[in-house]
């Protein structure tokens, strides 16, 4: 079984490249009993989605209230 | 082609400078490097200026050209990512604060759920933790988390201009996202201890 060390660094390497199947059904099976991995594992997309939209707030107007025209 | 006069203003908005400084200065951790990356960004970019017929799409090229110096910039100076200070600023302090030696959440360190983190996002005040956790990065890690996160480089990129191995790069971006995570747990959604 999984240690939650290892399967967090699972969950991350997953946003690289696609993992394995060994590596699949042991993540499974590990975030099946384990709550603080299974939010973990919700919470990866959510940060990398935030810095996705941190980066659009910078290139896009949002915060912009300068003079435009 | 005239387009371009009406627009001069904002071409050179202070604001558009402040922002590219903001999100180059995040990376470089250099203020002077900062600078000297936005000031070529804005003069490539001005040489091309006259095919832009609005503010936004300005904007993004600017910001796309930005991203290629910064990239440069990093290249340049790759002593700021070498193997020994990786092992310097990027040790496993936290992941040992973070694990019990069987490798198990430490029970006050488990992650809880987060509640709607989408309606934060309406507010600055988030913006501005959120850019605090990522100051807090250790520099390698940070740098590599917006190098793959922000610009939007993919791993073997990232490994070429940073000279550095698979494993490495895998180890730097968890780390990354474990501190960040942590962080954003304990500001944003104020439970929990906070460690930071």
């Amino acid at each position: 079984m999984l240690s939650c060390h290892k399967a967090t660094q699972l969950m991350s390497e997953s946003q690289e490249r696609p993992l394995g199947t060994g590596e699949k059904l042991s993540l499974a099976l590990h975030t099946m009993m384990c709550k603080g991995c299974r939010n973990f594992e919700r919470q990866l997309p959510v940060i990398r989605s935030l810095a996705r939209t941190y980066v659009a707030r910078s290139d896009d107007d949002k915060t912009d209230t300068g003079p435009s025209r | 082609m005239d387009q371009r006069h009406n627009q001069e203003q904002p071409l050179l908005s202070e604001e558009l400078r402040r922002q590219m400084l903001r999100f180059a200065t995040l990376q470089l951790k250099d203020a002077a490097l900062a600078e000297d990356a936005v000031q070529e960004a804005l003069l490539g970019a001005f040489k091309y200026a006259d095919s832009f017929t609005g503010r936004a799409a300005y904007k993004n090229w600017v910001f796309a050209i930005l991203k290629h110096k910064i990239v440069d910039v990093i290249r340049k100076n790759q002593r700021l990512v070498t193997v020994t200070s990786l092992g310097a600023d990027d040790s496993n302090d936290l992941e040992e604060q973070l694990f019990n030696r069987f490798g198990m959440w430490h029970k006050q360190e488990r992650p809880v759920e987060w509640s709607a983190p989408e309606s934060s996002q309406e507010d600055d005040e988030f913006w501005t933790l959120f850019e605090l956790c990522l100051d807090k990065l250790p520099p390698n890690q940070g740098r590599t988390f917006m190098m793959r996160e922000f610009v939007g480089l993919e791993s073997p990129e990232i490994c070429r201009e940073l000279n550095l191995t698979v494993s490495n790069l895998n180890v730097l971006l968890y780390r990354a996202r474990l501190r960040l995570r942590e962080c954003l747990e304990n500001t944003w959604q104020q439970q929990g201890d906070c460690t930071c």
